[in-house]
């Protein structure tokens, strides 16, 4: 018994590190040209982080606006632009890079490869997505084109025709968003390629599908997803560059063209793609819930079959974005019923979570602090959700802020948290520095009370009939005390991100070394340094079991007897 | 139960998975139907609501000869393949060239098509809404062919020059993985643009 599960132990390597050679320059250079999936996680992540705060950024200006009426912090024209980018940046250049480098670090360690199945494509694929965000900002200095149009895009995130025609977006500042968004996007079509070849070729011995972390797993359900939803976009924006280089009529509606056509294309991609980013969240929450709890994830074949589930029934839930475009009743019907069967799985997992947790010996560290509130948080927000896939309530609150709120709530009470206890949690595999916990606690509730305030309160504004989009408003509407303290809960956040970030740049030169396995954790990533020499492993492990580490450490009663 | 498992690791020297090319290229291959999707159902939406002529009725002829040389190129990839796997190299190297020339002729027919709706029928891109999906659609899958036709070329010249062996059968396969696919993906074109679009 000891023999199948000896070769995990032997997989640390105990030679210690050499000495870092070279110049600055080498560094560079040895991060350009790399091909090690660590690295190039370790780019996504970091490119991810820059855009982050630039993005975050972004949001503080347009709150500083919206806190009172009659604001001239922020013209019309720049408030758009800068709207444009908060969208287009949070979710293309920090929601995609980020789970996608989150995948690239983890995956191969959680399967016992010794790196992705492509690693020139993986590095290919990275370099296409920095391109695609260093194209969307350089717009802000070369988007110009002709005198007096603006210089960064300016036609929202969603970006729907015709506005976005040659004749109502002069200059090339929706060109140079259409094409960094088809650049990057093919940069995540190679990633999504990448990670499906990973995990279903390059499992370690022992490692059937179902024996697979489940992290990895939802990682691949994602990738499938990403192969459907990005490609319909980079469709869309092909057919958006042909109207405005060529002269085509796709989204011309004086030509016979039909705008509409673009918001179907367009939500085709923009919801299922609420469900890659969410996903990944929830594959973190999976790895950090049972390590805390200290008992194995509650339901791992009804998890697995709930994140199918909820990639094969996102793809048919589009047009709940589109109520009040005009559609037959037996359509509004269908997306009405649909996006409420998404529900079912996402409960499904929510009771698994809490399940897991029931019973167990809980450890409230930051990574938990923040799966903890996302559960919750989520919930929340599935519950507005739900309240908004009614076509008759939606009809009333479409482009309000209780939209704005309710999708808020995901991105940041659901995505957000659970990568910041990623980063809590995985931060010590890294780098070999564990993070400043009492820093980590102070980032929690300081985000935590800034979230509530912000979002929690965003909803009542867009219930008394706040619209979208609008760079200000009349005072006397009812809006205007609810709109200030949103924007003094965007700020707490900002704080809470800052310590969050000095946080990383404090322990990664400060903090305590971390140890091959700081939490007393199961899966094959803790089985190796921190962080992992190149090869990952010394020599390839076998599992028996779903947490191969728990039988290394409890050989009395392994896994494997009951799975 | 302590024994149970014991016969695991003696099991594993058949742990066989599959290869990761195909898996990739599979991958690969529905976001690309996935692509070609959108604009089908764009092509689809938009017949007959063209505002100005010229009109797929008056323009359009069926491109058979063109159709009959892509798809038999499905049937002559594969049975190179199988040459290239029984290691009769010269076999392999008459059927691939033959796919090769097969792919060229369907690209020069298209391009003889469109010289004829452009300079003859004046039907450009910019012309009307049946110019910019007919362009769009034939034009993405006719990108695809190159892409595919310049691969094929160069495992010819690899193949001529004696550089193939049979041990890249696997490859092989995958390449011609994409090849049938771009040939299943004009069934789909042919039917919509020139048989429910005309």
């Amino acid at each position: 018994m000891a023999d199948s599960t000896l070769p995990i132990g032997s997989a640390i390597d105990l030679t210690p590190p050499g000495e870092v050679h070279g110049t600055w320059l080498d560094q560079v250079q040895s991060w350009v040209v790399t091909v090690d999936h660590k690295k190039i996680g370790l780019m996504y992540i970091a490119y991810a982080l820059v855009f982050l705060l630039v993005g975050g950024f972004e949001a503080m200006l347009l709150r500083i606006q919206l806190a009172v009426p009659h604001n001239n912090f922020l013209s019309p024209e720049v408030f758009n632009r800068i709207f444009t980018m908060h969208g287009t940046t949070m979710v293309f250049l920090m929601g995609m890079p980020l789970i996608i480098g989150f995948a690239n670090y983890l995956v191969p360690l959680m399967i016992g490869a010794r790196d992705m199945a492509f690693p020139r494509m993986n590095a290919f694929s990275f370099w296409m997505t920095a391109l695609g965000g260093l194209m969307l900002y350089y717009s802000f200095i070369g988007g110009v084109g002709l005198q007096g149009a603006g210089s960064a895009p300016d036609v929202t995130w969603w970006a729907y025709a015709p506005l976005t025609e040659r004749a109502f977006s002069r200059g090339h500042s929706t060109d140079y968003w259409a094409l960094s968004l088809i650049v990057s996007g093919f940069g995540t079509i190679g990633a999504a390629v990448n990670i499906i070849a990973t995990t279903v070729c390059m499992r370690c011995k022992g490692m059937t599908m179902f024996r697979m972390p489940l992290l990895p797993w939802l990682y691949l359900v994602v990738s499938g997803m990403i192969l459907v939803t990005i490609s319909p976009l980079t469709a869309a924006q092909i057919m958006l560059t042909i109207d405005r280089y060529l002269g085509g009529h796709f989204f011309d509606s004086q030509a016979g063209g039909a705008p509409v056509v673009w918001s179907h294309f367009f939500w085709i991609f923009g919801h299922p793609e609420v469900y890659v980013l969410v996903l990944p969240a929830f594959a973190i929450a999976n790895e950090i819930i049972p390590v805390f709890s200290r008992k194995a994830i509650f339901g791992y074949p009804a998890m697995v079959a709930a994140s199918a589930g909820i990639g094969l029934i996102s793809l048919s839930v589009w047009a709940h974005h589109m109520f009040t475009v005009g559609m037959t009743s037996a359509q509004n019907a269908f997306f009405v019923l649909s996006t409420g069967l998404v529900g079912v799985p996402t409960g499904i997992k929510i009771f698994n979570w809490i399940a897991t947790m029931w019973g167990g010996k809980i450890r409230f560290a930051t990574p938990m602090l923040f799966c903890t509130a996302f559960v919750a948080q989520f919930l929340f927000a599935g519950l507005t959700g739900i309240m908004l896939s009614t076509a008759p309530w939606n009809w009333q609150l479409h482009n309000s802020y209780f939209v704005i709120a309710h999708f808020h709530y995901v991105l940041v009470g659901a995505i957000v948290f659970c990568f910041f206890g990623g980063f809590y949690y995985w931060f010590p595999k890294m780098t070999g520095k564990m993070l400043n916990e009492r820093l980590g606690k102070w980032h929690f509730w300081l985000f935590l009370i800034g979230f509530h305030v912000c979002f929690d309160l965003m909803h009542i504004p867009g219930l008394l009939g706040m619209p979208r989009s609008i760079y200000t408003y009349e005072p006397g509407r009812g809006w205007d005390g609810w709109n200030m303290i949103v924007s003094i809960g965007g700020l707490i956040q900002a704080v809470a991100t800052l310590i969050f970030v000095y946080n990383m740049v404090y322990s990664y030169f400060k903090g305590p070394d971390a140890g091959p396995d700081p939490w007393d954790a199961w899966t094959l990533e803790w089985a190796t340094t921190s962080p992992p020499p190149e090869y990952n492993f010394a020599s390839a492990p076998v599992v028996d079991s779903r947490r191969p580490l728990w039988d290394l450490k409890h050989p009395e009663d392994p896994d494997s007897r009951y799975e | 139960m302590s024994t149970s498992t014991i016969p695991l690791a003696h099991g594993h020297e058949d742990w066989v998975l599959p290869y990761h090319g195909t898996v990739a290229m599979l991958a690969l291959i529905v976001a690309e139907i996935a692509i070609f999707g959108i604009f089908v159902v764009a092509y689809i939406y938009y017949i007959g609501k063209s505002l100005t002529g010229p009109y797929p009725r008056q323009v359009l002829e069926l491109p058979i000869f063109n159709t009959v040389c892509l798809l038999s190129s499905s049937f002559t990839i594969w049975i190179a393949e199988r040459a290239l796997k029984r290691g009769a190299r010269g076999a392999f190297s008459l059927w691939w060239a033959l796919t090769v020339a097969l792919g060229a002729i369907f690209l020069v027919g298209t391009g003889l098509e469109w010289k004829k709706l452009i300079y003859h029928d004046g039907l450009t891109i910019s012309t009307n809404l049946f110019g910019t999906t007919f362009y769009s659609l034939v034009g993405l899958h006719a990108s695809h062919v190159i892409v595919g036709l310049t691969m094929l070329s160069i495992v010819l010249i690899f193949s001529l020059t004696g550089k193939l062996k049979s041990e890249h059968s696997r490859q092989l396969e995958v390449l011609s993985l994409y090849w049938h696919f771009v040939d299943g993906v004009w069934v789909v074109v042919f039917t919509v643009v020139y048989i429910i679009g005309r």
